[in-house]
């Protein structure tokens, strides 16, 4: 136990300790980001994230949203469980035409008013895979899609950068 | 006795033309076998010690040829049927072998193989997206398909059933509750207690083995990066390799290096997110957090040194696209000196940790006999007691230059699971060390050049998920015309379903985790 704190005290809040480039970005983006989802989502904003046929690259930047460094939810901005809870749908891949019933039924299942942001250049336009027998490619080609987040895959700031603009367009709809 | 008896026993068993060496093939043997002892080969095999490897199928115009790749004491062989279009039907080798089940399953789904006497006669890679009896990887098939205008939803997979009082089931997923890929699993449990689990996979079935078909060499290595995000560097490697040894194409030594240590680091990255999440998954999240800051570290240097966080489409056919230079291989060298403490301090934490302990031995258990049947592979077998690693076993460059330490544990639980893990990681740090200080000179990429008739090629990494095996046909233009890539979790995906047994459902996060097989790297 005194390890673990010694190690919690030596190494101090590095959620700011970022590179110089990185960090103005990352403390610009994240107040802006919290910002309005302070005013659009009652100070906290869920998303449920949805692997549509992702290679699974897109999840791991993804999950780095979690991480430390980039702290995500001390912006308001959590993942939830279930889609019922969620304000914001975040779609990875191509969508495989074994998953497209499933994401359907995950869109349905979102209340509105809702957001769907598609990510990475799969999502964004079915990247590597395209359309096929297996593949429908672009998340658009099967739901409504407010924003998309290009990139292979996404940096996680790529990522928060993507979701204020999203929550931003919103806003003047 | 040599490594490569076995395969001239295996060969004199059957009806078969006398063993070939392909250049390509190599570092295995061909074997063509007749269509009426495809199943006593299994089980000659199978009493000869080896393991079930790899099956894939191919459309060739004149015939439909199945193959099976074996091996033992690191030496391979792949066994060769060629059955004729009006007869597609083999003997199984699942009798024999588990590993085969899934596999052939798969190759029946998409080639159109039957296998007889195979103990599952249920579909397993498709879905409903095409019907019953169109095959995708017949050449007929176009990859457009002809797919509905909605694909509906599969929910009219017979899965196992359990009856008795108080038995009931729980259906999970495709869409889980976490930021993880889909899959479903269907447990049948009485009060918290597993009695069976099933997996039904397939929902990120993306078409990679169609829509390689004509690729050029750039174009495959590209999407071979693509087939599991979180092992590009090693899928990208396995089907350059297998490219190049179609091409007899030379890669230089400079880039053998290069792409070892951007394999490496891949290994450091996952295994440390893996123990991180292993640990959130008990509820330490104070290992969680410190792991994944670690890896962010990892992360991003990768992305400063060599352009991308994953090192995604760094490996091109022929060597890398990237170089390393002296301030680089400096940075490298620092961050290892600084992140070895502490990683080995976290371990120690963690595993002096009473509750951790409680919550991860026993946890899990993959017993080692279990283990060698179903064919396990990297951490997973290791965690088992089965010695196996392709970078010691079956050295390719520059791994034949270099004592490769291999951490083999014998409790085959989640526990064990992550020790190898980190002791993986940790060696990984020695390795990437060595690697730079014997960094050679020279060019970092040789041109590619297509082989001059349709040549086949395999490659063999191991990937930080364990063996990857990697097969691949030109045409006679130079594209591709056949593409199978093994990833290690068509063989640890079984193994899940059997540590599940007698746990509780409330550890299935830990041990889905402790195994983390990819869903996309299996589902294709
Ligand atoms: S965009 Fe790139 S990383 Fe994301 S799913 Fe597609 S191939 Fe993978």
């Amino acid at each position: 136990m005194l390890r673990i704190l010694g190690k919690v005290r030596h190494l101090g809040v590095i959620s700011e300790s970022l590179e110089p480039d990185d960090e103005a970005a990352l403390t610009q983006i994240g107040a802006q980001l919290q910002a309005r989802v302070g005013e659009r989502f009652g100070g906290s904003l869920a998303i449920r994230q949805v692997d549509a046929g992702s290679c699974n690259g897109c999840e791991l930047e993804i999950h780095a949203l979690n991480n430390p460094y980039y702290g995500i939810e001390r912006f308001g901005v959590h993942f939830v469980a279930s889609p019922r809870h969620a304000d914001m749908l975040l779609v990875t891949g191509p969508v495989s035409r074994h998953m497209e019933a499933a994401l359907r039924r995950t869109y349905e299942a979102t209340p509105s008013p809702k957001l769907v942001i598609a990510v990475g250049e799969c999502g964004a336009c079915g990247g590597e895979f395209g359309i096929s027998y297996a593949s429908c490619g672009a998340v658009a080609n099967v739901i409504p899609v407010d924003a998309v987040i290009p990139g292979c895959p996404p940096t996680p700031l790529a990522l928060l950068h993507g979701i204020l603009q999203a929550i931003g367009r919103r806003a003047t709809r | 006795m040599s490594a490569s008896d076995w395969r001239e026993q295996l060969a004199s068993s059957v009806q078969s033309t006398s063993a070939e060496s392909m250049p390509g093939l190599a570092p295995a043997q061909l074997l063509h076998v007749s269509a009426a002892d495809w199943g006593k080969l299994a089980r000659v095999a199978k009493e000869l010690g080896c393991r079930w490897v790899a099956g894939w199928g191919e459309d060739r115009a004149e015939e439909i040829l199945v193959n099976a790749c074996l091996e033992k004491k690191g030496a391979y062989m792949i066994a060769r049927a060629r059955l004729d279009h009006t007869a597609v039907t083999l003997p199984s080798h699942t009798p024999y072998y588990a590993a085969a089940s899934r596999s052939e399953r798969h190759t029946r789904d998409l080639v159109g193989v039957h296998f007889s006497e195979h103990p599952d006669a249920r579909r397993w890679t498709r879905h409903q997206a095409w019907a019953e009896h169109a095959y995708p990887l017949r050449k007929e098939f176009a990859a457009a398909g002809a797919p509905p205008l909605q694909t509906p939803p599969d929910d009219s997979y017979p899965f196992l059933q359990a009856h008795g009082s108080g038995v009931y089931e729980i259906p999970v997923g495709p869409v889980h509750a976490g930021i993880i890929e889909p899959g479903h699993f269907r447990f049948q449990a009485v009060g918290e207690l597993v009695l069976n689990l099933e997996e039904h996979l397939g929902y990120v079935h993306k078409g990679i083995e169609k829509i390689a078909e004509g690729r050029d060499a750039a174009a495959l290595a590209r999407l071979a990066g693509r087939i599991s995000g979180d092992c590009t560097v090693a899928h990208t490697w396995a089907a350059c390799m297998a490219m190049e040894r179609a091409s007899s194409l030379d890669v230089p030594e400079r880039a053998h290096y290069v792409r070892a240590i951007m394999c490496e680091r891949e290994r450091v990255a996952n295994h440390l997110g893996d123990i991180g999440a292993v640990l959130n998954d008990v509820a330490f999240t104070f290992g969680f957090y410190q792991f994944a800051r670690l890896r962010e570290d990892w992360t991003r240097l990768s992305h400063a040194l060599l352009g991308h966080r994953f090192m995604m489409d760094r490996i091109i056919p022929g060597g890398v696209a990237v170089d390393l230079d002296p301030a680089g291989i400096d940075a490298m060298r620092e961050q290892i000196r600084a992140l070895r403490p502490e990683v080995e301090q976290l371990i120690a934490i963690a595993e002096d940790n009473a509750s951790i302990e409680d919550r991860l031995e026993t946890t899990g258990y993959l017993d080692p006999v279990l283990a060698a049947e179903l064919g396990t592979l990297g951490y997973v077998g290791r965690a088992s007691g089965i010695d196996f690693d392709v970078r010691r076993d079956v050295p390719y460059p520059p791994y034949d230059r270099l004592e490769v330490a291999v951490p083999v544990y014998h409790y085959g639980d989640v526990a064990a699971r992550v020790k190898v893990r980190g002791a993986e990681t940790l060696f990984a740090f020695e390795l990437i060390e060595r690697l730079l200080l014997a960094l050679p000179d020279g060019s970092i990429a040789n041109p590619w050049q297509p082989p001059a008739s349709e040549l086949e090629g395999i490659g063999l990494v191991e990937g930080w998920r364990g063996e990857i095996l990697t097969y691949v046909r030109f045409d006679s233009a130079g594209k591709i015309t056949r593409f199978y890539p093994r990833d290690p979790s068509w063989l640890n995906w079984p193994a899940l379903e059997k540590l599940m047994r007698d746990n509780i459902v409330p550890d299935f996060p830990v041990c889905n985790k402790s195994v983390n097989g990819s869903y996309s790297g299996h589902d294709l």
